[in-house]
């Protein structure tokens, strides 16, 4: 019937791929396709998915489009995969949050905000590939600067960094930061790959 | 593993490190979230009586304490005496800033990260409330909780501990010997109980007639037995009665036999 339809194609790539598909990729992918027509595409499968009571739906996560689960199979699956799926020790999430909200940032600020030694859980994450060092800060003794990968956006169902929920404001009512005047990059822009 | 317990007694005879801690801040956020004061006028002499009161009681239980709590004691108290001060003329336009903005500013920004910690923790995760058809990195596949989560905040713990502890008079006199008994036979004891009875409120644990010595001794045991994972510690409901349980023992093979070094937890005679 509709063998050859974009959206079919479309389908099966993403089926396929055990990462999210961005839209980039793809139209690399589909060189003999308009890249609108891909977005359209993509745009109805979305909607399709959504609205069809079917196990799995297209979600975009971390810069691209994957299928994924219902939260509401949860406990299902979980009975398949017998697992409890990551849990997260206070420290870590914290760590997490400081830098998901303050990247490009060094080890010395998320102190800072912490109050305590964050050395270990800096590195546990490093390792768990939920970080990645962004390169050095250009301030004496050129601190590593750290920043959150894919992976963490994967993790926690994030499109990008900019779909964050924004923070709370606080009432300015002390000195500013002693940070504040080192420079700093903007949230959304994902950093190019090493 | 007994032989370990007991060896001689030294000076710190027992140390007991907890992992649950998230530093100072995390601590004066507790006490001004206990006391319902408010965060941009801290009532600082009582806040900080009570902080170096739970630094007192960590340091009778011989807990690890983090070099940033005694910064922050210090800091307390600087402002503290900065308040004393009189201001000085007033009448110019350069306004004294409040001793206390500082540490405001960052207890506000701690806790603004806190929330935003626990708006991550309840997002869809990949892995645990949604599934694709394969998980992101290996590395995340295999991660295992870092540590069971204490159902119960340490602070609340030690909360239940001091209101014990406040129970009994300070100046009983030290008898020598009577009721010694070591962490390791406490633990003991204090398993045999759960196995007994499942299910026991910590306050149950100890008695009226107790000593000073023994208390400490009790609540650390339990810190111990809820460190090597043997027994769990749940609360019902906010600020509510806190109750011990005996591990489920199916991973108990695992749990059982911990290994020597870890634990730390020497030659522990009180009394």
């Amino acid at each position: 019937m509709s063998g050859k339809s974009l959206k079919a194609i479309v389908e099966s790539l993403i089926f396929v791929h055990d990462h999210p598909l961005s839209l980039d990729r793809l139209a690399l992918i589909l060189e003999e396709y308009e890249r609108a027509d891909i977005r359209i595409a993509l745009e109805d499968l979305m909607e399709d998915y959504a609205h069809s009571d079917r196990g799995v739906v297209l979600v975009q996560v971390g810069g691209g489009y994957q299928l994924r689960t219902r939260p509401e199979h949860a406990d299902y699956i979980r009975r398949l995969n017998k697992t409890k799926g990551v849990k997260f020790s206070q420290s870590s999430l914290e760590t997490l949050a400081i830098v998901a909200y303050r990247q490009p940032v060094t080890r010395a600020e998320i102190e800072y905000l912490r109050g305590v030694d964050s050395g270990g859980v800096l590195k546990s994450l490093l390792e768990k590939k939920l970080l990645k060092i962004l390169g050095k800060k250009d301030v004496p003794g050129k601190p590593l600067i750290y920043g959150t990968s894919r992976e963490f956006l994967e993790l926690f169902d994030l499109k990008d960094l900019s779909s964050l929920p924004t923070l709370k404001e606080i009432q300015e009512l002390a000195p500013p930061d002693p940070f504040a005047d080192q420079p700093a990059l903007p949230l959304a822009e994902e950093p190019p790959a090493a | 593993m007994q032989e370990n317990l007991f060896h001689e007694a030294m000076e710190n005879a027992y140390l007991v490190q907890i992992e649950q801690f998230e530093g100072p801040l995390d601590l004066l956020l507790h006490l001004i979230k206990k006391n319902e004061v408010d965060i941009y006028n801290i009532p600082i002499a009582a806040i900080t009586k009570q902080y170096l009161e739970y630094m007192e009681l960590l340091k009778e239980l011989n807990l690890d304490i983090a070099g940033e709590f005694l910064v922050m004691a210090a800091t307390l108290l600087q402002i503290k005496s900065r308040m004393l001060l009189p201001v000085e003329r007033e009448d110019e336009e350069s306004e004294v800033e409040d001793p206390r903005a500082e540490l405001v500013r960052r207890l506000l920004e701690y806790q603004r990260y806190r929330e935003a910690s626990s708006d991550l923790v309840v997002r869809n995760l990949l892995g645990r409330d949604v599934f694709a058809r394969k998980f992101p990195s290996p590395e995340l596949a295999e991660m295992e909780p870092e540590e069971e989560p204490a159902d119960v905040q340490l602070f609340d713990l030690i909360e239940a501990f001091r209101k014990i502890l406040s129970r009994v008079s300070v100046d009983t006199f030290h008898s020598v010997g009577a009721d010694g008994i070591s962490i390791a036979d406490r633990i003991s004891q204090v398993l045999s109980i759960l196995h007994e009875a499942k299910t026991v409120c910590f306050d149950s644990l100890f008695t009226e007639e107790m000593t000073r010595d023994l208390l400490v001794v009790t609540f650390l045991s339990i810190l111990e037995l809820c460190k090597l994972k043997l027994i769990k510690i749940v609360q019902v409901e906010s600020l509510g009665s806190i109750w011990l349980t005996a591990a489920a023992t199916d991973d108990g093979a695992e749990a059982a036999g911990p290994d020597a070094d870890d634990l730390e937890l020497e030659g522990a005679f009180v009394g």
